[in-house]
């Protein structure tokens, strides 16, 4: 792929003055118009609605304990799920590139079934396994004494299934394309099977683990269809942010609900640009 | 120790089956059987659990009451008419995403222009926009309390809590698929086919008819469906601008939601099985396209390497 680029880069050099390909101006013209239109000019409003509160008003709505209480729940499960993936993910990844084993084609196909399921499907689906007298509710209900449906657990169950597709993807290619050469060189070596990971495989999957690490974390932040069904949803206890924003509308408190938005959109910004980093080291690390 | 490991190799077909578990991946697996069937072990167990079950029980709780109950749940009106718009709100949505994605990795993949990257990471943003916000900014801009509101208002235009509001909101979700497929897919063709057309005197037009299109056509089709997939399944930005009026603003995925807060829920489950029948579709249809981009990149590269 990098020869191709290669050897396209001098003929668009040349041509940057007058291009023999036609339709630049059409199609950036529209898909500029089309970008602003639909995402750019109603994304802003969000944050122009909150120009229209004062500071202390603004503050107070982002800052109150029930949304504090929401912040924690929010991002504590999605930490938890993420971690979760990337371990789970991770071995799933390294099982489905390195090892044979019979139905793993549609195993594989099946690792994007969160993707594609409607997350509100999802919710009702985990809610009905996990509620007491589900499949697995009642199992674990019953021996472990633990409630998950309707708990803060329920929250981090359906984070991690809406998750998981992201640290695999992520992985997959990395390890389709690490150099087997080299753990073998390092086996050859002498290292042991844990040298030959730590030192070898660790290193090299590292940036990917991380950039699967962090879309799963970003996608689980904002997450509202499959989490509302299995939370219970109790103020305070197992209130998701998403969800206490769409409460604040119903109540019509436009400018309340704004104001949390603005600071769960900061948040996904700040993740999508370590994303971008995190996506470039790992092409940086694949070249070498 | 490599000595070991060719002779492996090259007395591969005198092992028995239990040692030729990777002929393709290469001659050696490092680490001991066990750690291998431990490893395979947790992965299929993790999804079992939260892949295959989850996706068994959709079907169990459809079919709980029986046949005569599953249909009678997906032919009664309310169901129908959410069927009707989901359908409708997909067609408008990923036709429209669809020409902007094609526009849209034209002129970011066959040419130089600054700000490419800003684009780029501006085109992604609605994926990392939770869904209830990517609501809440339709309301922002059409609620009554909204910019354009009072002006709808009193031109008796209802965009909120009606169907172009679902429809609005189901395009900003599934915004960046299609031209997400396509950029890399276009940018690793390059556009020397294309040149070559437009020197030999083909005009723009057929040029992307002939050369282009037939070059991307996979890669066009796996992101349309799964552009489809979201727009049918979206859940909570639709949520945010439907209103809930029963059989007029309720898509499929809003009707799952009622018929299950109602504890109606084997009806719930039986609309919710045919989304699940729908991701699987989806999920086969695209298996089966990686498998020909697959086969098309290989002959791409057979190709190319025969050609220096």
């Amino acid at each position: 792929m990098s020869a191709v680029s290669a050897s396209a880069a001098p003929i668009k050099a040349r041509g940057a003055p007058f291009r023999v390909m036609p339709g630049f101006k059409l199609s950036l013209g529209f898909t500029l118009f089309y970008l602003a239109l639909i995402v750019l000019i109603p994304l802003s409003s969000v944050f122009l609605k909150t120009f229209t509160m004062t500071w202390d008003a603004f503050f107070h709505a982002v800052t109150s304990d029930r949304v504090m209480a929401s912040y924690r729940l929010t991002f504590g499960a999605s930490l938890i799920a993420a971690l979760l993936n990337v371990v789970f993910g991770g071995i799933l990844a390294w099982v489905l590139v390195r090892y044979k084993f019979p139905g793993k084609r549609i195993i594989d196909a099946l690792v994007d079934l969160p993707f594609a399921l409607p997350t509100a499907v999802a919710g009702i689906t985990l809610t009905a396994l996990y509620s007491s007298n589900g499949w697995f509710g009642q199992f674990i209900e019953g021996v472990l004494g633990i409630k998950v449906a309707f708990t803060p657990l329920g929250v981090v169950v359906a984070l991690t299934f809406i998750g998981l597709p992201f640290v695999v993807r992520t992985v997959q290619p990395v390890l389709e394309d690490a150099e087997k050469e080299l753990e073998e060189a390092a086996a050859s070596l002498g290292a042991n099977s844990l040298q030959t990971f730590t030192r070898v495989i660790f290193p090299t999957i590292l940036p990917s683990l991380l950039t699967g690490f962090a879309l799963a974390f970003a996608r689980a932040t904002g997450e509202y269809g499959s989490v509302i069904f299995i939370a219970g949803n109790m103020p305070m206890v197992s209130e998701i942010t998403p969800l206490f924003i769409i409460t604040k509308l119903e109540q019509y408190d436009y400018a309340g609900a704004t104001a949390i938005a603005v600071v769960m959109l900061v948040v996904s910004f700040l993740l999508l640009l370590t994303i971008n980093l995190l996506q470039a080291w790992t092409r940086g690390k694949g070249k070498k | 120790m490599s000595t070991h490991i060719t002779a492996v190799a090259n007395a591969e077909d005198a092992l028995p089956k239990a040692r030729r578990i990777e002929p393709n991946v290469g001659p050696v697996v490092l680490e001991p059987l066990w750690v291998r069937t431990v490893l395979i072990t947790i992965a299929l167990l993790f999804l079992t659990a939260f892949l295959i079950v989850p996706l068994v029980a959709v079907f169990a709780e459809a079919f709980k009451k029986g046949w005569e109950a599953y249909i009678a749940a997906i032919i009664d009106p309310d169901a129908i008419s959410a069927i009707k718009l989901t359908l409708i709100t997909a067609a408008i949505a990923v036709p429209l995403n669809l020409v902007f994605g094609v526009a849209a990795s034209w002129c970011i993949a066959k040419f130089e222009f600054r700000g490419k990257s800003i684009l780029l990471t501006l085109i992604d943003l609605p994926f990392s926009v939770s869904p209830v916000i990517s609501g809440l900014i339709y309301v922002l801009m059409f609620g009554a309390q909204g910019w354009f509101g009072p002006w709808l208002q009193a031109h008796d235009i209802k965009i909120l809590f009606a169907v172009p509001g679902i429809v609005l909101a189901t395009i900003f979700i599934t915004f960046p698929f299609v031209a997400r497929e396509l950029i890399p897919l276009m940018q690793s063709q390059g556009s020397e086919e294309e040149e070559a057309a437009i020197v030999l005197g083909a005009s723009g037009w057929n040029t992307f008819r002939r050369v282009t299109l037939p070059n991307i056509k996979w890669g066009l089709l796996y992101g349309v469906i799964l552009c489809n997939a979201r727009a049918m399944g979206e859940f909570g930005a639709v949520s945010v601008v439907s209103g809930h009026i029963r059989g007029e603003t309720n898509t499929m995925p809003l009707q799952v939601e009622i018929l299950y807060n109602e504890y109606n829920f084997a009806a719930a489950f039986a609309v919710a099985s045919l989304l699940a029948l729908l991701a699987l579709v989806t999920l086969a249809l695209k298996a089966f396209i990686e498998w020909r981009l697959n086969e098309s990149s290989a002959d791409d590269s057979a190709l190319r390497s025969t050609e220096h």
